[in-house]
């Protein structure tokens, strides 16, 4: 059998507080494998953003066993495995969108010589060619969304994390955004794990839709996609779509009743 | 063009009411002198001769201006009369000393922000500080560094100093904690060491703080440095212009190196200003 490439089993975290402790996940197990494209959904608070930090290793769990690649998120997180996208751009603005694209790559200390062309490669994929010697308030708030989506593919990460990267745009910079992430997905093959608020863009981009309900944090349900790799934007009108998207919203509704 | 109106009518006004003051302060004078002479006093000798006495309660503007272009223009810079020449003694304390302090603020913001025993140990000392009043502590240091053989610039650099270093390690302090979380933690999945996240982002992000403390900071160099002119028996330098000129009632040279000062101050604030604008530009974050 194939060993899953993220592999939580009865993974716990409790936050203490000032205000007492705050049970954020409770006995999460779930398998990611290779190539995945695995979505979070749930309420806000039901803790889609920590489970995402406890796979970065930014967050440690408090009980069950989480690991990476047989490692613990910690050591992959220092083997430089994850590109992760936070909600917010987090651009910085003293750096052209190339030299925030840079940044990682020097901090990893790539040669030097490699550094443009891998720069002009990931500004083409996210479809910012030309803009690299813009400073981020140049540019929209999609397209800087874009700029730090470039950001971490540049070090050619195995496993991107992305915790709500569209949720402050418009639905028709979403839908556009989203073609653009699958097309990525389709051209790197990469490990993603994504956050989101949404039925729609959950159903059209997952492999694997991860279903939470909150206090304590849980996984509900977990819907395994059965639409095929090639997903035209019109896809969403299917029957096949609208099924998959009626059971996410139950497993919603379930998680909420409880 | 409407923006130097406001300007003109505030000093207009300023004008006006200063030389109404002058009059009226300087007029027991004019009355004392008249009644030892026996004449009447009209009001046009009165305003004629309130504004051009020699020891004034309170110098007319004219009269100030006046002595700043006698002692800035028309004197050698040489010359120990010269505003240039004890410009200069002042300027070149304020600069070592505003130096010295910016660095020395530097450093400990940094190490205040890397290490927790600093963070908790260096603060309230820095606090403490500043709240001793600098005319208490400035005497001390000049006759303490004095007996050691050291005087002239430096006991003046390091009362300077004393007074900016403050601002700036307030200033970076909350300048290379300005980051947030999530810029902190785009770090921490780069697995960056301490000191590229102090050279990429700490230090960067604290730029437009830092600059806002130099301009504090040199204000108080400036400050410090005249202060620290005021008890050493100098004969150099503005606070010694204005010391002297108080032991001589020479209220025309007080008034003179006070608006010498307060150019001073105002120049350094705007030099440090230009330089901020030139390096966020430089850096992209001036729009
Ligand atoms: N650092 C922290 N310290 C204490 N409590 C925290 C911390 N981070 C998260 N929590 C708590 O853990 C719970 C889950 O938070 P989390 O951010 O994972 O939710 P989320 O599902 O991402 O919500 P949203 O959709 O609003 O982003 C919340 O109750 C939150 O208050
Ligand atoms: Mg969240």
């Amino acid at each position: 059998m194939k060993k899953p490439v993220i592999d939580a089993q009865n993974v716990d975290l409790t936050f203490q507080t000032n205000d007492g402790p705050v049970h954020a996940l409770k006995d999460v197990n779930l398998q990611i494998d290779k190539g995945e494209f695995v979505s979070f959904i749930g309420p806000s608070g039901c803790g889609k953003t920590t489970f995402l930090r406890c796979i970065a290793g930014l967050e440690t769990p408090t009980g069950g066993t989480l690991t990476v690649n047989g490692l613990t998120p910690e050591e992959t997180r220092k083997s430089r495995a994850y590109g992760y996208v936070f909600q917010a751009a987090g651009l910085y603005p003293w750096r052209t969108i190339a030299g925030n694209i840079r940044l990682p790559l020097e901090i990893m200390d790539f040669p030097k010589p490699d550094i443009p062309a891998r720069v002009e490669k990931v500004l083409d994929l996210v479809d910012l060619k030309g803009f690299g010697k813009k400073y981020p308030w140049q540019l929209s708030g999609g397209m800087q969304q874009r700029a730090s989506i470039a950001r971490a593919l540049a070090f050619d990460a195995e496993i991107l994390l992305m915790d709500e990267p569209f949720g402050a745009l418009d639905e028709i910079v979403r839908d556009k955004l989203n073609e653009e992430v699958l097309k990525l997905w389709a051209a790197t093959n990469k490990t993603i794990g994504f956050v989101t608020h949404s039925i729609p863009e959950a159903v059209y981009l997952s492999t694997k839709i991860v279903v939470m309900s909150p206090r304590p944090g849980r996984i509900t349900d977990v819907i395994e996609s059965t639409l095929p790799k090639e997903r035209p934007l019109e896809i969403r009108d299917s029957e096949e779509f609208i099924k998959i998207a009626h059971r996410v919203r139950e497993g919603l509704r379930a998680g909420h009743a409880e | 063009m409407n923006k130097i109106v406001p300007v003109l009518t505030v000093l207009a006004v300023i004008v006006v009411v200063w030389y109404g003051a002058a009059i009226k302060m300087n007029s027991q004078w004019t009355y004392d002198q008249a009644a030892r002479a026996g004449t009447e006093v009209t009001f046009g000798t009165l305003v004629t001769d309130t504004l051009a006495q020699e020891r004034p309660k309170l110098p007319a503007p004219h009269q100030v201006v006046a002595e700043l272009w006698d002692t800035t223009v028309a004197k050698k810079i040489t010359s120990k009369r010269s505003l240039v020449f004890h410009g200069w003694i002042t300027l070149s304390a304020t600069l070592l000393g505003f130096g010295i302090g910016t660095l020395g603020g530097v450093a400990l913001a940094v190490g205040i922000v890397h290490n927790k025993a600093m963070d908790l140990g260096v603060m309230p000392w820095a606090i403490a500080s500043q709240t001793i009043p600098i005319l208490a502590i400035a005497p001390m240091i000049i006759v303490v560094l004095n007996s050691m053989g050291i005087s002239g610039l430096i006991p003046k650099a390091i009362i300077a100093a004393y007074l900016s270093f403050f601002p700036v390690v307030v200033g970076m302090v909350k300048g290379l904690r300005a980051p947030d979380q999530m810029q902190l933690d785009l770090m921490k999945t780069y697995n960056a060491s301490g000191a590229e996240t102090f050279w990429k982002l700490r230090l960067p992000s604290s730029m437009p703080y830092l600059f806002a403390s130099l301009k504090v900071g040199v204000a108080a160099a400036l400050v410090g440095t005249i202060v620290a002119e005021l008890p050493s028996g100098a004969t150099r330098g503005l606070g010694a212009r204005l010391l002297s000129g108080s032991y001589y009632g020479q209220t025309i040279q007080i008034w003179s190196a006070l608006f010498a000062a307060a150019a001073l101050a105002a120049a350094l604030v705007i030099v440090v200003g230009v330089f901020e604008r030139v390096v966020l530009k430089k850096m992209g974050m001036a729009q």
